[in-house]
Parts: C-alpha cells; sequence; structure tokens
C-alpha cells in the first residue's frame, strides 16, 4: 500500500530580496518593503511530504525518528536563526521563499529512506509556496 | 468535478510493537512510541471526496448524511479507545498515522452515496499527517 506522510518542521530566519542586477530604486520598487536593507523575518514552517510503501511490519512509510533527525541536522540546523542571504545557496540568488523551497526540496531529496514528493513552505501564515521537483508531478493534493 | 472536504475528530491511545522483536529493538525503532502503557492523541480526520454537483441541490454530497457515515464507520469505533486493544484492524495491523489512514479508507470506501472517495487524510497532531489515495500495494 503506497501511502504519503507528511512533516512539519518550523525555522525562524531573516532576508532581504535584493538583487545586484537591479538599481537600487528598481530594488525597492520590485521587493518593496523586504528590500529593507537591514533585513527582516519570518517563523518559517516547512511541510515535506514523502511517499512509500507502507512497511508492514512497522506500518510506516519510513521511521520518524531518522526523517526528524536529518531534518535537524540538514535543515533546522542550517536555516533556524540564520540571515537565509549569508547561506551559500542564496549567494547569487534571492532569497525568496520561491527560491528557499527549491533549495529544501535538494536537502530533503538527499533523505533516501523514502520518496520525496512535496515542500510546501509558509513564509507567513498568508504565503505558502509549493515545489514538486522539476518533475512537477500532476498528482492531485 | 468538484472535491469536497469534510472534517472529523477523535481521541485514541495506542502504542508501537513488534512481537517477533525484542525490547531492545522495539525500542531502537519506535523510541516512546513503544511504551506498553500506550499514550495518545487528538486526531483530526479530513475526507475528500469527489463528484458532480447535484443541478437541483447544490449539492456534491448531503453534507449531514457524510458526517453521519464518518460518525458511524470511524469516529463511533476509534473515539476515546485503544486502537491497538479494541479496534479489530489494529490487532493485525500497527496503528500508526499510515496505517490509520488506510483502515479508515477501507472503513468509507463504497458507503458515500453519489461520489467517489478521493483521498483519506489523518492528522496524529499539527505536525504530522499521512494521506491514502487508495490502490492496491
Amino acid at each position: 500500500m503506497k501511502a504519503y506522510l507528511s512533516r512539519r518542521y518550523h525555522f525562524c530566519a531573516s532576508h532581504r530580496l535584493h538583487t545586484e542586477k537591479y538599481d537600487d530604486e528598481r530594488n525597492r520598487d520590485v521587493y518593496g518593503k523586504c528590500n529593507n536593507p537591514h533585513g527582516h523575518g519570518h517563523n518559517y514552517a516547512v511541510t515535506v511530504t514523502f511517499s512509500g510503501q507502507v512497511d508492514p511490519q512497522t506500518g510506516m512509510v519510513c521511521n520518524l525518528g531518522d526523517l526528524d533527525m536529518f531534518a535537524r541536522k540538514r535543515v533546522l540546523e542550517q536555516f533556524d536563526h540564520t540571515n537565509l542571504n549569508t547561506l551559500s545557496w542564496f549567494e547569487n540568488r534571492v532569497s525568496t521563499t520561491e527560491n528557499l523551497s527549491i533549495e529544501l526540496y535538494r536537502i530533503f531529496a538527499e533523505f533516501k529512506l523514502a520518496q520525496l514528493e512535496q515542500i510546501h513552505v509558509e513564509e507567513t501564515s498568508n504565503n505558502s509556496f509549493d515545489w514538486l521537483g522539476d518533475s512537477s508531478s500532476s498528482r492531485t493534493l | 468535478m468538484i472535491f469536497l472536504t469534510r472534517k472529523a475528530e477523535f481521541s485514541s491511545a495506542h502504542y508501537y510493537w513488534v512481537d517477533t522483536w525484542d525490547e531492545e529493538k522495539n525500542l531502537s525503532v519506535f523510541g516512546k512510541c513503544a511504551n506498553k502503557n500506550g499514550h495518545g492523541h487528538n486526531y483530526t480526520l479530513e475526507v475528500t471526496v469527489a463528484g458532480e454537483v447535484d443541478p437541483v441541490s447544490g449539492f456534491v454530497v448531503d453534507l449531514k448524511e457524510l458526517k453521519d457515515i464518518l460518525e458511524r464507520e470511524v469516529v463511533s469505533v476509534y473515539d476515546h479507545r485503544h486502537l491497538n486493544l479494541e479496534v479489530p484492524e489494529f490487532h493485525s495491523m500497527m496503528p500508526t498515522t499510515e496505517n490509520i489512514a488506510i483502515a479508515i479508507w477501507n472503513r468509507l470506501e463504497g458507503k458515500i452515496p453519489n461520489a467517489r472517495l478521493h483521498r483519506v487524510r489523518v492528522y496524529e497532531m499539527a505536525d504530522l499527517f499521512a494521506d491514502f489515495y487508495g490502490g492496491e500495494a
């Protein structure tokens, strides 16, 4: 039986939306208050969805302890209470939540005990972003 | 085609234990969930059905009827019960969130008039949920 397992993680980080490819006026025009030179921050919530066959003995798609340990080491310890703009992934990318979703997908894809399906990132309770990988499936969630 | 989702809640006890494993392996795999005295959760069930809108009633399904089906088939069986000890399907199947979603699908499939069961989502807590869309292994 194939089931989907989703787990939600939380981290807090600051960022600033700005690109060197625009002049200051255009940056302010495009990014608005998110372009504040001193940055601002969010409580991010990341929901990661994996699929897999339910193990007949354990009843699990994957062991949550293993997933939590992976998330703690590879995501939370890297992102929580940081400035996203200082992370290597954002050296040449704007730290939008779209780009953050793509990076989180790349990281969680390295968890090999189940099949990664989707990353859902809430930047605020009103803004959220989904990334289903390059070969975006047509799965109806 | 339109999708309609109804929520229901139940509060149950469970634990995780494989009889053919020794205590050390059970503790190593299941951690604190292996406490044989059990622990519990407030589960939230979301059942999504798919169907066409009836041109007269404007309904995909009668919500009251769907609520009654969820109550009869799931909530009255699971709520304030120990899943391992009191719910038949979990005598032979671990009551993980994944398996609870599958078991609820099996309880509901074919019982909802005028609509197709699309998804069963079970939240064990706000930060953990499982989805089942039907289908065989």
